[in-house]
């Protein structure tokens, strides 16, 4: 007994002064209760020994009464010490129980059989009692045979010497013969104690073989065990280090033979049951060895890739104490957690009543856990669903709902256990599902971008998944798994389910098998699924609601090839959805899918691109795909062989890599910054090179690509030094429309520059870009043709050729009923081309004139841009002002100066120029626009230089006229003009001259300028690079000089020397007003002379 | 002496047979080598299959015996040196077209030319996990052995031949391992091919 207690049963920590407490534990229960059923058998079997007389009484503290000895036998003594009636020898009571100063009572007891009395009035309290006398009395055999009897470490000589003395008695007996009386009564008791002993050591073996037996049953781990552990962790790890407990937790091999190990099999001799890595927040991989003894820390995967099996550490009970010893984070959040856990363990142990054996909370711990984890995992939810609540305050209802009917799908996915074990068995990482997955309902929710179909399929889609319960009874059955919260969500999910599609229960059910099944089983499922119509949205959206999304991304993580292709066959299809694509990405998808770009198998890393350009189609996609290195692996993918070889089904494949690649990154270049990382990664050579293939399915998102790219100087500069350019003209004749299309717009972007428009002109470019002009149907692909001819129009060489090819006529006539995209290239490329005379009026004889003067009441800025730049351009043949001014243009020019797009005032006012040239009485014109004038002097004020550039040139015309120029000066343009003459840019220099030359002519607006500081800046003009400027500043500078006043500053600025240049210049004009300007000086200094010599 | 006279014959086997698989000759008699290190005598049943279990990662028992009789062409309990290397030259590296016929023949568990809906309900069986709660634990295995069948079986007699079986397997190659792991994962037979073509290269 001593052995037992002192080894197998358990102490409490506060053991150490002896006064230690047994812990209640099952092991401990046990052998109490085997001592006691000892103690009670004890009289009945070995009357003579259970009479003998202890060297000391066993002395504890007992709830037990005085009163409750008040039977036969017992004697009390005033009401507070009850002793026995039956005295040993020496007359002391061989029982006794005595009251404490302090209260409660003192018990001693002598013999066993009074042991068994005191049991028999404790009744249902025995237990409790065995367990205060052998807390008290820790080696109960000192007190019964004497100190000699304690119990020791090690050979235990007791017994031999016990026998040893009574041989020794029974020889002196012997030899004394039949002496005295004395010896012989002596010798009984010893063979008494003997037997006592032997009896009492017989017990305490039979209590550890029973203790071994229940301890050996706790501490080994089984394979089951283990996978509870792990999945539990599992469910409980995240990056937030205050809501889990570790980072992450997984195995490091999927294979799980039929037992449940996951260890080779020399390992499994061992009893490794399987090896995990783990990341606490306290310390990055451990690994972890599950043994059917314990759980350690193992030295792991070595550099080499080997498994090193040494031991670190000492062996812990199971994985929740090992982690709780490893990382502190994991024990105090596990500790805050546990705070729930024994509020629960409390309630049920005081419904339980035994109170004494109610678990301590460390051993059979891992159920109650996970029950309390759930409850804190929904406190979490609801937390999550309330504070998404308040922050989307905008269709805060809508949200609500789903928020409350999400909680639930939560639930679930902490409940049902068996996808996750099924994951855990497959070494997948689950993720914390339930946040991102309501995140990513809240998020498509509030994007404001939803389409109201959208919106109402998102309707649609929460009331299928309110409709949840009522299933067909069938159903039901199938989906027993989940029955449990099928309950909690029925009342608010009880609603028209009629109008649920017959596919949703399907995909319900084959998400199951995906998540409890192993490969096989998976296969066969994601097969199934693809036997649906996946285009249609009803199925995309089954597959989201049921969950099927995180599945099959987590299957993309597994190391099942077979796996992996079948989910990306699917997802790729039903990636074509918004919805799903956005689920997809907030799901974590795209991280995994970059990673698969790497995969040795080509028709993986072929589904993985192609998900990733449907999914791609939004910018946070291309921004995940660019930081988790996408498109450095996607232009890598690009890299195959030379496309000139003959085509082997292994050459056709990488072909296939490669222009899965390309399609990957036409999605990815749209964002600007992917551009440049193609460019880093070395896109450009990889596309030109595929660029040459023959196949148009190649072609499309390499063109598709280089166009989006185009975009970007650096992307225009290297298709032209890359020779593309050749290439995408020579496709331009192919026929495929979305090609021709591509490439047009290619050509329009990289035709910003000039060489490029040059380069398109030199690979005859231009033939087939005019005879796609025919194509009417198309409306995308004239769009792009348009819009490359306008821009190659830039070039005036180019225009000769659109002259050869008639062009222009077939421009004119696109300008009928054509979609605002194809409009403003027409009239883009009308405008450019009318910048040659000629052309002006091919497009009169071409009737384009009317249609252009219609598009001035538009209201797209960009179309009103060309037009205006167009209907300029033809004004300077007066023949097409006529034409304009019937159709009361000018006026409508005119009113376009109060558009608030600078560039279209700008554009207006430049128009605005010929016609007040080109018109007859224009004067009189410009006068009959009520306010017409002043609006013109305001925009003086304008901030860009464009507009007051283009402002003053119309100024500069309107001038012409003594009374305009009369009617502008009272709306004080001079000190407007002044005002601006400090100005750098050479172009406004010029018009604002010219502008003040004109508005010289009028009564004192010499001086007025004069006085307003603008000689000084205008003398300055005279030293810019442009000659322009100089011939407009010479004019400006004769006329003022006509006033003294100006000569003067003039002479001060020094502007006779450079006058003086000027007067050689080859430009007549410049030259007569230069000559001009320095004669009304030289007058001014002659008449000063003069005036001296008379004075 | 006598090991001299086993090369020489070894060689001639590896002559003789190396023209029928996807291997060289140097390949075969590496093959062949490692047949040897194998067993002294003919490949057995157990050696066999923890070849297929430790270097092949075979877990399946049922799959694994029957790995065994598609590799043991003459059904005498044994796989002769030819019997190995025709049958790793499939296993490793065969066409779609002579995987089809293996994988047929593994599934085909009593060899009667039809995969019936109780083999494949047989293969299936452990491949979903059971639901203590579920009344009928055999209703998942039963449901995709019905859409297995719906899937694969052309003509409608609830069982696949091999013309149904070719005709789902050509149509979607991931059905070729329908019913269970029976051919090694690239990693695997890339680990395997390389202890041997290292050597001839």
């Amino acid at each position: 007994m001593g052995q037992t207690l002192n080894r197998a049963a358990s102490w409490t920590a506060a053991s150490d002064v002896g006064k230690g407490r047994l812990e209640f534990t099952p092991r401990n229960e046990a052998i109490l209760n085997s001592i006691i059923r000892f103690v009670e058998e004890f009289p009945l079997k070995h009357v003579k020994e259970s009479k003998l007389v202890f060297k000391l009484p066993l002395e504890w503290e007992t709830s037990l009464q005085a009163s409750e000895f008040n039977f036969g036998g017992y004697q009390s003594i005033d009401g507070s010490v009850v002793s026995s009636e039956v005295n040993d020898k020496t007359g002391k009571p061989l029982f006794s129980l005595t009251k404490k100063d302090i209260g409660g009572n003192i018990l001693h007891v002598w013999t066993i059989e009074q042991l068994v009395t005191v049991l028999k009035v404790a009744e249902t309290k025995k237990l409790r009692e065995a367990r205060a006398c052998l807390e008290a009395n820790r080696d109960p055999l000192t007190k019964i045979l004497g100190d000699g009897y304690a119990t020791v470490e090690g050979e235990d000589m007791t017994l031999l010497r016990l026998m040893e003395s009574i041989i020794k008695d029974e020889t002196e007996k012997a030899r004394g013969g039949s002496v005295s009386n004395s010896s012989g009564r002596e010798s009984t008791p010893s063979k008494t104690s003997l037997r006592l002993l032997m009896l009492i050591q017989q017990l305490d073996v039979q209590l550890l073989n029973d203790s071994i037996k229940l301890m050996s049953k706790e501490v080994r781990l089984t394979p089951d065990v283990v996978a509870a552990q792990v999945q539990l962790v599992e469910s409980l790890s995240g990056q937030d280090r205050n809501k889990y407990l570790v980072e992450s937790i997984e195995y490091t091999s999927d294979m799980v033979n039929p037992q449940g190990f996951r260890t080779p099999l020399w390992r499994q001799v061992h009893g490794d049951i399987c090896y995990l890595k783990a990341r606490t927040f306290d310390k990055d991989n451990i690994f972890i060895t599950a043994n059917i003894s314990g759980v350690y820390e193992i030295q792991g995967f070595q550099d080499n890739g080997d498994m090193n099996y040494d031991r670190i550490g000492e062996i812990h009970r199971d994985l929740i104490s090992f982690l709780k010893a490893k990382s502190s984070v994991f024990a105090e959040n596990l500790a805050n957690q546990d705070f729930t856990l024994y509020t629960v363990g409390m309630a049920d142990a005081s419904g339980n009543e035994s109170g004494l054996l109610c678990s301590d909370g460390s051993e059979p711990s891992t159920p109650k856990l996970e029950n309390v984890k759930v409850s804190v995992e929904k406190d979490k939810l609801q937390k999550q669903a309330v504070n998404k609540n308040l922050s989307t305050k905008a269709g805060s209802r809508k949200v609500e709902l789903s928020a409350k009917q999400k909680t639930p799908i939560g639930d679930e996915n902490q409940r049902s256990a068996s996808p996750k074990q099924v994951q855990a068995k497959r070494g997948m990482k689950t993720k914390p599902v339930p946040a991102t997955w309501q995140k990513a309902q809240l998020l498509a929710q509030d994007e404001g971008t939803l389409s109201p179909s959208d919106r109402l399929q998102k309707a649609s889609a929460t009331s299928r998944r309110s409709t949840h319960g009522k299933a067909p009874p069938s159903e039901v059955m199938s989906d027993s798994s989940s029955e449990s919260e099928e309950e909690e969500g029925t009342h608010d999910r009880r609603q028209e389910s009629s109008d649920l599609p017959s596919e949703y229960w399907q995909i319900q059910k084959l998400v199951k098998y995906l998540k409890g099944g192993n490969q096989t089983a998976t296969v066969i499922a994601l097969c199934s699924m693809r036997d649906f119509n996946l285009a249609q949205e009803t199925c995309q959206l089954a597959i989201r609601d049921v969950g099927g999304l995180e599945v099959l991304i987590n299957l993309l993580e597994t190391d099942e090839l077979r796996c992996k292709i079948g989910s990306l066959k699917i997802l790729k299809e039903i990636s074509v959805n918004n919805q799903i694509r956005r689920a997809i990405a907030d799901l974590g998808g795209l991280q995994t899918m970059v990673g698969l770009l790497q995969d040795p198998n080509k028709d993986l890393k072929c589904l993985a691109a192609e998900t990733i350009a449907n999914v791609a189609k939004f910018g946070r996609a291309r921004r995940t795909v660019r930081h988790h290195g996408g498109i450095t692996k996607l232009v890598t993918l690009m890299d195959c062989v030379p496309l000139t070889s003959a085509m082997t089904p292994e050459i056709e494949k990488e072909v296939k890599v490669a222009r899965c690649g390309a399609l990957a990154l036409w999605s990815c270049s749209k964002s600007r910054k992917n551009k440049h990382a193609i460019r880093r990664a070395g896109g450009v050579p990889l596309l030109a090179r595929l660029l040459k293939s023959a196949h148009e399915n190649m072609l499309i998102p390499v063109v598709g690509t280089l166009q989006e790219c185009a975009s970007e100087p650096f992307f225009r500069l290297a298709i032209r030094t890359e020779c593309m350019i050749e290439d995408l003209v020579k496709n331009l004749s192919v026929k495929n429309q979305e090609l021709q299309m591509h490439c047009s717009l290619a050509i329009f972007k990289a035709a910003e520059d000039a060489e490029t428009r040059d380069l398109v002109r030199k690979y005859g470019g231009l033939d087939p870009l005019v005879s796609l002009l025919a194509n009417n149907e198309n409306k995308d692909l004239l769009a792009a043709v348009t819009g490359a001819i306008w821009k190659c129009a830039i070039s005036r060489d180019n225009i000769k050729k659109f002259q050869e090819l008639k062009a222009i006529e077939l421009l004119v006539g696109l300008l009928h009923e054509q979609p605002e995209e194809v409009l403003v290239n027409v009239v883009g490329a009308l405008g450019e081309c009318a910048q040659v005379p000629g052309n002006r009026a091919a497009i009169r004889k071409a009737g384009g004139i009317p249609p252009l003067v219609n598009l001035l009441t538009g209201t797209n800025q960009a179309l009103l841009g060309n037009v205006t730049r167009a209907v300029g351009a033809c004004a300077l043949d007066p023949e097409n002002m006529v034409i304009i001014d019937r159709l009361d243009g000018v006026r409508l020019l005119w009113s376009l100066l109060k558009n608030h797009n600078p560039e279209v005032q700008a554009c207006s006012a430049w128009a605005i120029c010929p016609c007040i040239e080109n018109a007859k009485d224009a004067g009189e014109m410009v006068r009959s626009f009520v306010g017409g004038l002043e609006l013109i002097v305001s925009l003086l004020k304008s901030e860009h230089h464009e507009v007051l550039a283009s402002i003053c040139a119309a100024i500069a015309n309107i001038a012409k006229d003594e009374e305009n120029l009369a009617v502008i000066t009272d709306h004080g343009v001079v000190p407007m003009l002044a005002k601006l003459a400090q100005t750098n840019d050479d172009k406004l220099r010029r018009h604002l001259a010219e502008a003040i030359a004109r508005c010289c002519m009028w009564g004192n607006n010499r001086e007025a300028f004069g006085e307003a500081g603008a000689v000084a800046p205008l003398v300055k003009y005279l030293k810019s690079p442009d000659e322009k400027v100089h011939c407009a500043t010479a004019k400006a500078l004769y006329q003022l000089s006509k006033q003294p006043n100006n000569c003067i500053t003039m002479h001060e600025s020094g502007v006779v020397k450079l006058l003086l240049n000027m007067v050689g210049s080859s430009d007549d004009v410049l030259q007569e007003a230069a000559a001009g300007c320095i004669s009304n000086i030289r007058k001014l200094a002659l008449a000063n002379e003069k005036a001296k010599y008379s004075s | 002496m006598a090991s001299i006279i086993a090369k020489k014959n070894q060689a001639k086997l590896a002559e003789n047979i190396y023209k029928h698989t996807h291997f060289n000759r140097l390949e075969v008699e590496e093959l062949l080598k490692i047949y040897r290190k194998l067993t002294p005598e003919k490949l057995d049943r157990t050696k066999f299959r923890d070849v297929l279990h430790n270097t092949f990662n075979m877990t399946d028992d049922i799959l694994m015996d029957r790995v065994f009789k598609a590799f043991d062409k003459d059904n005498d309990s044994f796989v002769s040196m030819e019997e190995w290397v025709t049958g790793l030259s499939v296993f490793l590296k065969g066409t779609l077209e002579e995987q089809m016929a293996y994988c047929f023949v593994v599934y085909d568990l009593n060899g009667d030319g039809y995969i019936s809906r109780e083999e494949i309900f047989h293969m299936l069986k452990n491949s979903l996990i059971r639901q203590p709660t579920e009344e009928d634990p055999d209703e998942g295995i039963k449901d995709l052995v019905e859409l297995a069948l719906k899937k694969m079986d052309y003509d409608h007699d609830s069982r696949l031949s091999f013309s149904d079986f070719k005709q789902a397997v050509e149509l979607e190659n991931l059905l070729l391992e329908a019913f269970g792991p029976c051919l090694p994962d690239a990693k695997a037979a890339d680990g395997f091919l390389a202890t041997f073509t290292g050597v001839t290269v």
